[in-house]
């Protein structure tokens, strides 16, 4: 990893923090910082940000999701790369912030260019930047969760099992229906939470099946649903966003348990 | 179903009750997964199943950009061969025309193949009101039948339906054989129907069938089937209709062919279906078999005006069912809870096209938006994008409901004034976080009932946002 990094040109890359991250876990914030400085770049936090838009989008609001989505790309497209600890907030970005505008509009022109240049965390480690291995040690047994944007959006399913395949002692059990939605789905786990629920059951079950000591992801509101389901269901398991374990940040207490 | 027995406005409710029935969730949970598993090999095995779906999505495209062209050609292909085309704006028009028709025909007996059609036109209740017995001669739509329901899906109609509950139906319904048969099995009850349903054949003067495709180049009309049903149903009767709607046209038969070779292999995992059968006009001299009469009932009802507008694509949709297989909101409450004929994901789109976005928007909401529908759709409708625009018409339309409305529009405030939404992230956090400084959870909370009433909310860490950590650590 030294060696890499010295390799590596000096890059400026734009954390998009996203509003979860920000009001519940900061942990995933700093542990992606590490891995990007890791990677060699250097890390700015533009301070105008606050949410990516997507439950206005998805609600069907769309002049609220175009007037968050225009602060972004204002904020951001002074950068060479944005990156996301979220496979969902960095396809909103990414594949929808494009579609918002006409075609005509002169923002549509610049969200597609901020959209080429957006990525989530463990994409652009390895395929942006080439990254294979994280140098670090978690003597544990994990199983992944496919969150459904990045993975259907953005192709994320093979970036986080590599790096993961590089931490030392770290023993990957795939789950069954490791692609099916955990029921989160944004306001979706509110508007219908009966439904909701039973899919993060089916989950939870899944999940505890594999006999893994922990789930990972790269989105914290399937996290949170999963890690709140377990938790009232009194599984075993323990949730983590994946930079966690990557960036080797295992002190902090899991998902949903108290330091 | 009628237009007018619509529960799609009591999603929630039918969601809950269906959640409740444990004889239903037995059902759901036997049949998970096996029309996934199908499918993907069936994918696997045909190394040019997305080029195909590519070509059926570009095929589909052209016919719906000169659908008025085909349907004309169709027609005059229909005409050609000695039948007849019948054009019905809405439900109401179809019904009446079938009606006629069966008249025409003296029929006091119609047998069935499977068609949604006739399902979104509602017309076994209204040939039973006027004197007319439809017998579904489809198994599952027997089986539904007898227990006085509707499909709750668009190709397993009785996927709801537990083994034990179809061999209640069939003792119930055929009283006439003996009480003390074993029917504990799929085989016999299988067996019985066969035979029950094989007298039948030979009673009704008019056959009933849908249509998966309408052929323009030479008039045919083609349907897929397992059970042969639907070639006694439309042979053995001297009269043949055919119910259709009018985007299921299709220019040759080559298109034809390309469109069957992902229509099993996304449905049942099928290669083809064991039943492939194209039919054109009467019984012409020398004809072994065949109706007499052949009469095609083309069906608009809304169809027309989804052109041009953000939910044209769906009408590629060749009713493969992939999507709803392959939903886990679907799977979680089955078909009926979505109230109306179209269940899954292909229905939350074309539900509120046909009937309205005031009677159907709950359904393009109740999805988590995974994107599982698009992923596996043969024609590649984009099913979450088209969801996601019905839920913009009712937030234009103020459908949407008003305290969702006042909380996104808080939310929304607060986010597009990044300062504002710092002060707030920060109480928000501090807040929460207090609230589960024990345990590092919330176990309930009065304005979060949705989340924390069957699972913990997780609570913030301590010492603060992200952002405003960031600030101090860096500067």
């Amino acid at each position: 990893m030294a060696g890499e990094r010295n390799a590596m040109p000096e890059r400026t890359v734009a954390l998009f923090v996203t509003c979860l991250v920000d009001m519940f876990r900061p942990s995933v914030g700093f542990a992606t910082v590490k891995l990007l400085e890791d990677a060699g770049c250097r890390v700015e936090v533009p301070p105008v940000q606050t949410c990516c838009g997507q439950p206005a989008w998805n609600s069907g609001d769309r002049e609220n999701a175009k007037a968050i989505a225009r602060q972004v790309i204002a904020a951001f497209e002074g950068y060479a790369h944005v990156v996301v600890p979220s496979g969902s907030c960095a396809a909103t970005i990414a594949r929808d912030y494009e579609r918002m505008f006409e075609a005509d509009d002169p923002w549509a022109a610049r969200a597609r260019a901020l959209g080429a240049r957006t990525h989530e965390i463990t994409a652009f480690l390895t395929d942006v930047l080439g990254v294979t291995e994280v140098g670090q040690k978690a003597p544990v047994s994990v199983t992944y969760h496919d969150s459904c944007s990045g993975l259907r959006s953005l192709g994320i399913r093979e970036q986080p099992r590599r790096l993961l395949a590089s931490v030392a002692g770290l023993e990957l059990r795939e789950m069954a229906e490791n692609d099916v939605c955990c029921g989160f789905g944004g306001t979706f786990c509110v508007k219908y939470p009966d439904i909701s629920n039973v899919m993060a059951g089916d989950k939870t079950r899944n999940i505890a099946a594999t006999g893994a000591d922990m789930v990972l992801a790269g989105d914290l509101g399937c996290l949170m649903n999963m890690a709140g389901k377990a938790s009232r269901e009194g599984r075993a398991f323990r949730a983590r966003h994946v930079v966690e374990v990557l960036a080797g940040d295992l002190a902090t207490p899991p998902i949903g348990e108290a330091g | 179903m009628s237009l007018h027995e619509a529960t799609t406005p009591a999603f929630r409710a039918n969601a809950r009750a269906a959640l409740d029935n444990a004889n239903l969730q037995a059902a759901l949970r036997g049949s998970r997964g096996n029309f996934i598993t199908k499918r993907a090999r069936a994918r696997e095995d045909l190394p040019e199943f997305d080029a195909l779906r590519d070509r059926a999505r570009d095929i589909k495209d052209h016919v719906l950009a000169h659908l008025d062209l085909y349907l004309e050609a169709y027609e005059a292909q229909v005409i050609a061969s000695g039948g007849h085309v019948h054009w019905a704006e809405t439900a109401e028009e179809a019904r009446a025309i079938v009606l006629d028709l069966c008249r025409m025909a003296g029929a006091k007996a119609v047998n069935k193949g499977k068609t949604m059609i006739s399902e979104e036109c509602g017309i076994n209740d209204f040939l039973a009101e006027n004197g007319i017995a439809p017998v579904e001669t489809d198994l599952g739509e027997y089986i539904i039948q007898l227990r006085g329901e509707v499909p709750s899906h668009i190709i397993a109609p009785a996927v709801h339906v537990t083994v034990p509950e179809i061999e209640a139906a069939f003792r119930k319904a055929h009283t006439h054989l003996d009480p003390d048969r074993d029917l504990s099995d799929l085989a016999a009850l299988q067996a019985e129907a066969r035979g029950v349903l094989r007298e039948k054949y030979f009673q009704a003067e008019v056959g009933i069938t849908g249509a998966n495709m309408l052929i323009a180049e030479t008039g045919h009309s083609v349907i897929v089937t397992n059970e042969g049903n639907g070639d006694l149903t439309q042979s053995l009767p001297r009269m043949h209709i055919v119910m259709a709607s009018l985007e299921k046209i299709v220019p040759t038969l080559e298109d034809a062919a390309t469109i069957l070779r992902i229509l099993g292999r996304s449905a049942t995992g099928q290669e083809m279906s064991v039943y492939t059968t194209f039919s054109r006009g009467p019984r012409r001299p020398g004809d072994p078999d065949g109706p007499e009469e052949y009469h095609v009932v083309l069906l608009d009802n809304g169809r027309s005006n989804m052109l041009a507008t953000p939910f044209q694509d769906m009408l590629r949709c060749i009713r493969c069912g992939a999507c709803m297989n392959h939903c886990p909101v679907y799977q979680a409450v089955g078909g009926h809870a979505y109230g109306w004929v179209y269940p899954g994901p292909m229905g939350a789109v074309l539900t509120p096209s046909l009937i309205g976005v005031e009677q159907g928007g709950q359904l393009p909401n109740a999805s988590s938006f995974c994107g599982r529908c698009e992923e596996v759709c043969p024609v590649r409708i984009p099913l979450p994008g088209m969801m996601r625009s019905w839920r913009e018409r009712e937030f234009e339309k103020r459908l949407t409901p008003a305290a969702m409305r006042r909380g996104l529009g808080l939310w929304a405030f607060a986010a597009r004034r990044p300062r504002l939404y710092r002060i707030a992230a920060r109480l928000g956090a501090g807040l929460l976080s207090r609230l589960g400084s024990k345990t590092g959870r919330i176990a309930s909370l009065p304005f979060a009932r949705g989340w924390t009433g069957e699972r913990d909310l997780p609570a913030p860490q301590r010492g603060g946002t992200f952002m405003d950590r960031w600030k101090a650590a860096r500067r």
